[in-house]
């Protein structure tokens, strides 16, 4: 069995260019790790997938002993009830406000500030660099008392502002990254254009923003799943059910429709609340994996 | 490099000849352009340093002062010096969770561990290699409070899945969430689960820029596959290594949504309350917000000096390794 697949492949090799190493990789041990590999993945993949299956089964085969693999006839009606059943419509709604608002102003305002920060003359610039980085020391709890008092103060709580407003002056991560990139430019070309009396901002906006597009797109696509995501700071402030994201949207429903047993509504909506991020990664995936990678090499 | 001046290199001192007179109008045509310039490398940055001053360091500041009161949150704040800090010591809740909160940290060696050898498994040219980096981070990307949903049903005694798999195996799980003894290790597999993913892939990017003539001249010394391994692999990675340890401490200390979400009254006998849930919990159920302050203004400060001992460490490691 194992020697079909492996027999095949030295021919196809050989004609591709491949790394000295590559070729000397056992074809036994390959096979082992395939296998290894194959049921890690359906380990990996089991909770996912059994939250799914759960979410098209009846009550009654939820709780079926033996337990239920795949229903006898799948209730495709769960994706139909659920809209109706919890405020989750208005919870896509309100997350998407939240994680495009935030993300579309400020990369805008990360990417002004990387610029000036790699490529303007401004005094005691690397020290202003060094303190915004400092903020990434502090752990969100140590300021979220502090901050929900001053938004309580404006009476912002129960509304999404304090979820954007704080988050529109930039992202540090992101800065680091667009300043870094930006060292790749060389100086001459903003001289240049200095030389020909175009403005700072349109220097940026001309310039520099078609330079950065693509260091932009990798951390604009990580921020907006982390704000998609982020479950602490939107339960402190958002009380009424219409007007929370979906991942309190889903909590709450969780800990509701646990005592009716409803796990095929819970499992549902838990399910569609993570497909447009999942759909996200499948589509973006080569880019997010690249700018994930190189998260790590440069930090 | 030859020693043969290029062209450039005569050409270079000829270029300052023609404008180093310095006449004072020029200089403070330059002073002035310098002074535009500021300006608005001023009006760029201000929207980040504003933001970090009125989003980070005024509440620490304000924290700092909090944590020494009693407050309630609406009312006026009583100064009563260290007093919070002293109870926090005396505070068995305090304790416990702090003590939960490290031991949800065990999970970070293991997801490493883990993570590496797929990472070391992944960079062969194995068959579906890229199906399978996929499936294990499409985890990291799913939403953690659908994940704790999801994993709390897993964990259910009678009818989740992970018991349903065990007993193929003969073997009768617990009922992990309600239980003392597995909540802990319950919570942490499933941590470890979610970030697995992340962590190989940053492995796997840092395998693949090591020279491959590192090998091979380690091949032709005899080394073998343990050997290049210990070597060659393991000193190539630590950074990346480095870098997760830190990152996955600073996140762990803040463990918070699982917790909530799978264990809502902070699990048997307080036995799987995070830091940060008490914190949240003092907070906003019991409006204690004096001291739940100072619970978080000791948890940056725990946070703070961890770092600061790795990257001691991590600068000592390094120079004894090179």
């Amino acid at each position: 069995m194992t020697a079909i697949p492996t027999l095949t492949r030295p021919a196809a090799r050989s004609t591709r260019q491949v790394h000295h190493h590559v070729r000397t990789e056992s074809r036994t041990v390959n096979t082992v790790l395939f296998v290894v590999l194959a049921i890690f993945a359906v380990v990996m993949a089991a909770p996912l997938l059994w939250m799914f299956t759960t979410a098209i089964k009846t009550k009654a085969e939820v709780f079926a002993l033996p337990p239920i693999l795949w229903p006898e006839v799948p209730q495709w009606d769960t994706f139909v009830r659920m809209w109706s059943d919890a405020p989750i419509l208005s919870g896509f709604k309100n997350s998407f406000i939240v994680a495009t608002t935030v993300t579309v102003i400020g990369s805008f305002t990360s990417a002004l500030a990387a610029f000036a920060l790699a490529k303007l003359r401004l005094p005691f610039k690397n020290a202003i660099f060094l303190g915004l980085l400092s903020g990434l020391m502090i752990p969100y709890p140590t300021v979220m008392i502090p901050q929900f008092v001053m938004f309580s103060r404006l009476h912002w709580v129960d509304t999404l502002l304090p979820l954007i407003v704080p988050l529109l002056f930039g992202n540090i991560i992101m800065i680091f990254f667009i300043r870094q990139y930006l060292e790749t430019v060389p100086d001459s070309l903003i001289e240049a254009a200095k030389i020909d009396g175009a403005s700072y901002f349109r220097i940026f906006t001309v310039l520099i923003m078609p330079l950065i597009r693509p260091a932009i797109a990798a951390q604009f696509i990580l921020w907006f799943m982390g704000v998609w995501n982020d479950y602490l700071a939107p339960i402190l402030y958002l009380n009424s059910p219409e007007k929370q994201t979906l991942q309190v949207v889903i909590a709450n429903l969780n800990v509701q429709y646990a005592t009716q047993r409803d796990y095929p509504l819970i499992m549902g909506a838990s399910f569609v609340a993570l497909l447009p991020i999942l759909i996200v990664f499948i589509v973006f995936q080569r880019q997010i994996i690249a700018s994930v990678a190189l998260t790590g090499t440069k930090a | 490099m030859s020693r043969s001046p290029a062209p450039e290199a005569i050409a270079v001192p000829a270029e300052p000849r023609a404008d180093t007179p310095p006449t004072t109008r020029s200089k403070r045509d330059r002073n002035r352009l310098h002074r535009v310039e500021h300006r608005w490398a001023l009006a760029f940055v201000a929207p980040p340093v504003i933001g970090f001053l009125a989003f980070t360091l005024y509440p620490i500041l304000f924290a700092a002062y909090a944590s020494l009161t009693s407050w309630n949150g609406l009312g006026p704040m009583r100064f009563v010096g260290l007093k919070n800090y002293v109870s926090l010591f005396q505070d068995e809740y305090f304790l416990k969770s702090l003590w939960n909160t490290f031991f949800y940290m065990i999970g970070i060696p293991i997801g490493l561990v883990l993570s590496l050898l797929l990472a070391i498994a992944l960079n062969r040219k194995i068959p579906g290699r890229t199906a399978f980096r996929t499936i294990y981070y499409i985890p990291v990307v799913s939403s953690l409070a659908a994940i704790a949903i999801v994993w709390q049903f897993a964990y259910n005694g009678d009818f989740g899945l992970v018991n349903q798999v065990l007993a193929w195996f003969g073997i009768e799980g617990p009922d992990w969430l309600q239980n003392t003894a597995t909540v802990k290790p319950a919570i942490i597999i499933m941590a470890v689960w979610k970030g697995l993913g992340y962590s190989m892939l940053l492995y796997l990017a840092a395998i693949q820029s090591v020279p491959t003539s590192l090998y091979e001249a380690a091949s032709l010394d005899g080394a073998g596959a343990f050997q290049k391994f210990r070597s060659i692999t393991l000193p190539m990675v630590r950074p990346v290594t480095f870098f997760l340890v830190v990152t996955n401490i600073i996140a762990g200390a803040q463990i918070f949504t699982e917790i909530n979400i799978m264990t809502p009254t902070g699990g048997p006998e307080f036995s799987s309350a995070s830091v940060v849930w008490y914190i949240w919990r003092k907070a906003f159920k019991y409006q204690q917000m004096g001291y739940a302050t100072a619970m978080a203004i000791a948890l940056g400060l725990i946070v703070f000096v961890i770092t600061v001992i790795q990257f001691r460490l991590n600068r000592r490691n390094s120079f004894s390794i090179e």
